[in-house]
Parts: C-alpha cells; sequence; structure tokens
C-alpha cells in the first residue's frame, strides 16, 4: 500500500528548504522502491520546526523535524516512512504540545489538507456553511454572524455583522466584497498562510458574504509580495468555478458570486480600506474621506463590504455551527479566536490560534519559550509597525481588544514581534517614523511632512543635541500626527514612537525623571 | 524589431487585452512589468489612451506605487525584508553585508547588471526573520554566508 508523506508548501517552510526536501524525499523513495504519495500540505505554524514532515501511521500523523535535504537517507534508513525512531521524531502532530494547546477554528484545516484539493476542503467540513446559507434568507446570515461577535481581524476590529447589514440595508443594483489581502504589518503572516493553506475558505466565507448582502462581484486586494499566495487562490478560484461553487448559479441556487485576485504594487497605505478601493479603480492609493463609508459609498461608488482575510475566513465556521458557538470563545467584546503570529526573537516562531484572554506573558513564554538569542526580553511590538511597543512589566496585559486599548497599546491583526536586550529603542522609533515616510500617502500634511520632521528630530536626540528642546518637540509632533491625521498611518505612528520614548527613555539618552518633566 | 517597437507592440497588446477591465490600470501595469521588467516611459501615451486619462494621471500611478519601476532592472531583483521582525533577528547587520557584497545601495543595480536590490517591508516569512526574496523564490533566516551562497548559485545559473 502507499505511504502518505506530507512536506509543506507554505512559503515560509519553502524559504527554508521545504522543497529541496520535498524533491529528496521523492528521489530516494524512488530509489529504495518504495510507493509514496507526497502531498504538500499547509504549514502547522509551527515555525522553528519546518520543513516538518509527517507520515501517516495508523496511530495518526507522525512528526519529524525541522527536517533538512541531508537527513533525508537517514530518515528512509530509520524506516520513517513506518513511523520509525528517528534523532528527529517529534510524535503525533497532534500531540504537540504548541499544537495541542491551541484553540483552532479558522486555522482548522490549515496544515492538514492539501490547499488546492478541493476533495479535502469537502472532506474536511468545507462548504458546509455556504451549504446553511443558502437555506438561509440575507438577514438571517448577516444576523447569524452579528450574533457570533466577529469583529474585523484586520486590526480596527469593527464588528462584521454591523458592516454587513449596512450594505444589506443600502439597495443598489451592484454591490461589492472586497477581501483586504494586502496584509503589509510587519511582523504578521496569518493572511499569508490562510491563502496559502486553505484558500477555499476564502472562497466560501467571500462567497457567504456576497450571498448575504446581495453583492454578485468579489475582489482579493492581495500585495504582490505574496507570489505563493496568489498562485494557490488562482487555482482554488478555478477549480471553484469548475465545480459550481463560484460563477453564475452557484450550487443550483440560482445565487451569483464572481470572484477575481487583483494585485497591489507594494504600497502600505493600501492596506487602509479607501486606499485600497482607490488602487482597486485603477488609481494611486490616496486616502479617502469618511464619511460616506464605504458600506455606503465604496468601490465605483457602490456598497462595499471590506473585510480582512481572517474576518471572512471565519464567516464558514460561524455559519456551519452557529454564531453562538463561536461566540462561546473568548472574553468581554474580543468573541471567537485569534490568531496571533509570534515573530521577531523568540525561539518558537508561528501561528497561535487561541481564544482571546490569555496574557501576552503565557504566549512568549509558554509557547514561545522566550528569546531566540536566549537574552531577555526587552520589547515586545504587537499589532504590526503602527502597534506600541509593551515593556516586560505591561506583559500580563491579557490579549483583547479592550485590555489593550486601556494600556493605549494595539492588538490589531495580532503580529507580536519580539526584541531582545540588544535591540535600540530610539532606532527603532526612527524606524517608525522613517516607515511613515516611505509609505504615508502624502494627502494630509502632518503623516506626509510630520513623518519626515519625525526622524530628524529623532536624528537629533539619537544626536544627544538639545534634548531639553528636542524631546517635547517630537512628543508635540507626535500628537500633532495623532490628532490630524486623515488614517491610522499618521495617526498611530505615534504609538510606537511615544511608547519608545516613554518606556525606554534611557536609549534616548535621557534619564526618566528628565523625560516625566 | 527594434527594442522600442518591440515595447509598443507588447504595451499595445496587453492594454487591447485588458483595457475593459473594471479599475484596468494596476494590471495592465503589472502585466506590462511582468513582459518587459518594467514600465517604460514611453508606454504611458499608449496606457493613457486606451484608459482615456491623461498621461499625468498614469505617470502618477506608476510613480505612487514602489513596485513599479520606470528603469530596466538587474538580471535578478533582491528584495530585501527592513522591516521590525527581520531586525530584530539581525536584519541591519545583514543589510550592510548585502550592499557592501554587492557594491550598491538599495534601488541601484550592479554594474553588471546581475542584481538589482530593493528594500522590501515584509515578506509574511516574520517566523523565519531575516527573509529576502530574488524572483518569486523566498528565502528565510538568511545569514551572511548563507545570502553568498544564493547569490554565487544564482549568478552561476545565469
Amino acid at each position: 500500500m502507499s505511504i502518505t508523506i506530507f512536506v509543506p508548501c507554505d512559503s515560509s517552510a519553502v524559504s527554508i528548504g521545504a522543497d529541496r526536501v520535498a524533491a529528496a524525499i521523492a528521489q530516494e523513495a524512488e530509489k529504495r522502491s518504495i510507493d509514496i504519495q507526497l502531498i504538500r500540505n499547509g504549514s502547522r505554524g509551527l515555525f522553528w520546526l519546518e520543513p516538518l514532515v509527517e507520515v501517516l501511521t495508523e496511530a495518526g500523523r507522525l512528526a519529524y523535524g525541522p527536517v533538512q535535504v541531508s537527513d533525508v537517507a537517514s530518515l528512509f534508513d530509520a524506516n520513517f516512512v513506518q513511523g520509525g525512531a528517528h534523532p528527529l521524531l517529534l510524535g503525533l502532530t497532534e500531540e504537540l504540545d504548541y499544537l495541542k494547546k491551541q484553540q483552532r477554528l479558522t486555522f482548522a484545516r490549515i496544515g492538514i489538507t492539501d490547499p488546492v484539493s478541493l476533495d479535502d476542503y469537502l472532506n474536511n467540513d468545507g462548504y458546509r456553511g455556504l451549504s446553511n446559507a443558502l437555506n438561509q434568507s440575507q438577514a438571517d446570515i448577516v444576523k447569524t454572524v452579528t450574533d457570533s461577535g466577529l469583529r474585523g481581524r484586520g486590526g480596527a476590529a469593527f464588528p462584521t455583522g454591523i458592516k454587513w447589514n449596512t450594505v444589506l440595508g443600502t439597495p443598489s443594483e451592484q454591490k461589492y466584497i472586497i477581501c483586504n489581502a494586502d496584509e503589509g504589518d510587519s511582523g504578521t503572516f496569518s493572511d499569508r498562510m490562510v491563502m496559502e493553506g486553505d484558500p477555499f475558505v476564502l472562497i466560501e466565507g467571500m462567497t457567504i458574504a456576497g450571498i448575504a448582502v446581495g453583492a454578485n462581484q468579489g475582489y482579493i486586494y492581495l500585495r504582490v509580495e505574496y507570489p505563493h499566495a496568489h498562485k494557490a487562490l488562482n487555482t482554488a478560484i478555478e477549480k471553484a468555478y469548475q465545480a459550481g461553487y463560484l460563477g453564475d448559479n452557484i450550487q443550483g441556487s440560482g445565487k451569483t458570486f464572481h470572484l477575481e485576485v487583483r494585485l497591489g504594487a507594494g504600497a502600505y497605505i493600501c492596506g487602509e480600506e479607501t486606499s485600497l478601493m482607490e488602487s482597486l479603480e485603477g488609481k494611486r492609493g490616496l486616502v479617502r474621506f469618511k464619511p460616506p463609508l464605504p458600506a455606503i459609498s465604496g468601490l465605483f461608488g457602490k456598497p462595499t463590504v471590506v473585510n480582512n482575510v481572517i474576518s471572512l475566513a471565519s464567516v464558514p465556521i460561524i455559519l456551519d455551527k452557529g454564531g453562538d458557538y463561536y461566540r462561546d470563545f473568548g472574553m468581554g467584546r474580543s468573541r471567537g479566536t485569534l490568531p496571533l503570529q509570534l515573530a521577531g526573537n523568540i525561539k518558537h516562531a508561528g501561528l497561535v490560534e487561541l481564544a482571546f484572554g490569555m496574557t501576552l506573558r503565557e504566549l512568549l513564554y509558554d509557547f514561545g519559550g522566550g528569546s531566540a538569542s536566549g537574552r531577555p526580553i526587552k520589547a515586545v511590538q504587537v499589532g504590526g509597525p503602527l502597534g506600541a511597543y509593551l515593556p516586560e512589566s505591561q506583559f500580563d496585559t491579557p490579549l483583547d481588544y479592550e485590555a489593550f486599548a486601556a494600556n493605549w497599546t494595539v492588538l490589531g491583526h495580532g503580529g507580536v514581534v519580539v526584541f531582545d536586550d540588544t535591540a535600540d529603542m530610539a532606532q527603532m522609533a526612527r524606524y517608525n517614523m522613517e516607515f511613515c515616510a516611505i509609505e504615508s500617502c502624502g494627502k494630509c500634511t502632518p503623516c506626509r511632512i510630520g513623518s519626515t520632521r519625525g526622524y530628524e528630530v529623532i536624528d537629533n536626540i539619537i544626536a544627544g543635541q538639545e534634548l531639553g528642546k528636542n524631546i517635547p518637540l517630537l512628543r508635540d509632533l507626535c500628537n500633532t500626527l495623532l490628532n490630524g491625521s486623515l488614517c491610522a498611518l499618521g495617526g498611530m505612528t505615534p504609538y510606537p514612537v511615544l511608547s519608545a520614548l516613554n518606556h525606554f527613555p534611557k536609549d534616548f539618552g535621557i534619564d526618566e525623571k528628565a523625560n516625566a518633566a | 524589431m527594434t527594442e522600442s517597437s518591440n515595447i509598443q507592440v507588447t504595451v499595445q497588446t496587453i492594454t487591447t487585452a485588458l483595457k475593459d477591465k473594471p479599475g484596468a490600470l494596476l494590471p495592465i501595469l503589472h502585466a506590462i512589468q511582468d513582459a518587459l521588467g518594467y514600465v517604460p516611459a514611453e508606454s504611458v501615451p499608449a496606457i493613457a489612451n486606451a484608459l482615456r486619462l491623461s498621461r499625468a494621471e498614469v505617470h502618477g500611478v506608476i510613480s505612487f506605487y514602489h513596485y513599479f519601476r520606470d528603469t530596466p532592472p538587474g538580471k535578478h531583483t533582491i528584495h530585501l525584508c527592513r522591516a521590525e521582525s527581520c531586525q530584530a533577528m539581525g536584519g541591519k547587520d545583514l543589510e550592510n553585508h548585502v550592499k557592501t557584497r554587492l557594491g550598491i545601495d538599495f534601488h541601484e543595480t550592479t554594474a553588471d547588471g546581475q542584481f538589482s536590490l530593493e528594500p522590501v517591508y515584509c515578506l509574511g516569512n516574520c517566523a523565519c526573520s531575516p527573509a529576502m526574496q530574488i524572483g518569486n523564490e523566498i528565502y528565510g533566516r538568511v545569514t551572511a554566508n548563507s545570502f553568498d551562497t544564493t547569490i554565487n548559485e544564482t549568478e552561476a545559473l545565469a
């Protein structure tokens, strides 16, 4: 009987050799006349163990990792195809602590299935949500999403059901569903993992959204930096069309939904929803004034749902298992789960999907295992390049939108980037201002000019020039950006800058007493 | 066929095929850059004409997006990540090494035309920082040594 072996096709796994390992396994099996079926699955998200090779045995899937090409011959010598013992054997994948402690709802299939196999998708609860949705009224679908408590996972955390309800209630011949797949926040990769590892779940979520609000056209606005995701999405979309899950008469229901991937072009600002729509319309990605809300006048002036990848990918399980099922995870007003992304200087970097409520400290040490360098963790930036740096004293903050907001920090898209004690936070603050200058769309003055003045002032501070004058100047400038910017780029760049200044004044050459003044 | 008329034919074919898509400009610019490696200034009038835009509008879009370039790239474009996660894992030192090894700064091309170097702000490979991309290939946990090996291999392929 053929033996099934899994080697991830996730681009992070590939970036550290998964393709070469897969080729070596296929070659070695042929050489030894062993009949194997090699499946390229998504990643389980345990990146320090990638390339993670799994073998299907009677007991379940056994994991070996991290596997390099040079290990392949010895794995075969150890008869790993029958689950043989080897120094790289980690045990049953499902029993790995990092994975076992998670609550995977949105990521339920990722790492398990062949991402572009529609059969795999259907055999693992795929399209059950759509099937339920097709038997419900539009208002009932929207109600289920509202009841689930799902809030936008892109960062702003706006209730998804309320957004959908506005679009549903706005009469128009033409409406649109846009998936914001411009995952530009550094330190985040959950959208990428979904699109590469389970593209059908996003397609299904968007189809449900289209049916719910009466939109027959969807666009996935994907960042150009994700070529692997682009390929996976296009393959899956083509298969969904062939099988009648997209197109003019979805599963014989008479409902229509068309879907197309559009590529961005390296502009961070196009992750802001109005800028994204300008870009989709073929223009420079300048931020629009709001109102009008996109839900009322969005793409090409039509009512438009703009949701993040994770929000839309969470919809199928909500429609499958019900709003209550999803809402029962989480705390306070943060319901359901959040796929957190542990990155930077951390021993066990990876994807951790959990119900809201765990503390940052548990995430960093219980899951992350501390810093990769073995040095003390100095600061953690949560929520992307516009998120604040948290010092050790804030590590007990629960992962919850409101708890973070109360600390003047941001949970955002769930990116967690760890820095050890060698990081210079003044340099990081300078970088944050520089990033804002590079990526500003230029529409409003505080962001366009303030960011350049910002890193100039920080340069002066780093050079030790007139701290008594320049520190208040930097604070004043941040205040202007915070209150005078049109969107979050200018409006939130002060979060990392001021948190670095407030928590790590020594890095700016000042003692804490002077800073407090 | 001269290089210039080759460009015109390519641009014409692409604009004709894509101009009726809603919001066609970015798909057209992508297709041109995929075919030619850059968006030549001489393609602007044809695009503007096909989409009934002014040349200034088309130029404005090309110059707004970091990814589009109006000069031919080197044979291989290296996108090196400068973002926080990569910085936390020695990205700055790697950046210095890369610039020294290639003898160029960001937005420049080596004298032999082999490599262009561009900064990128996150490749979504933050769990394997520092990261870079050459063409469609993504590289993780890049060190000075592994960078040199990759560059030598890429050169040897040429």
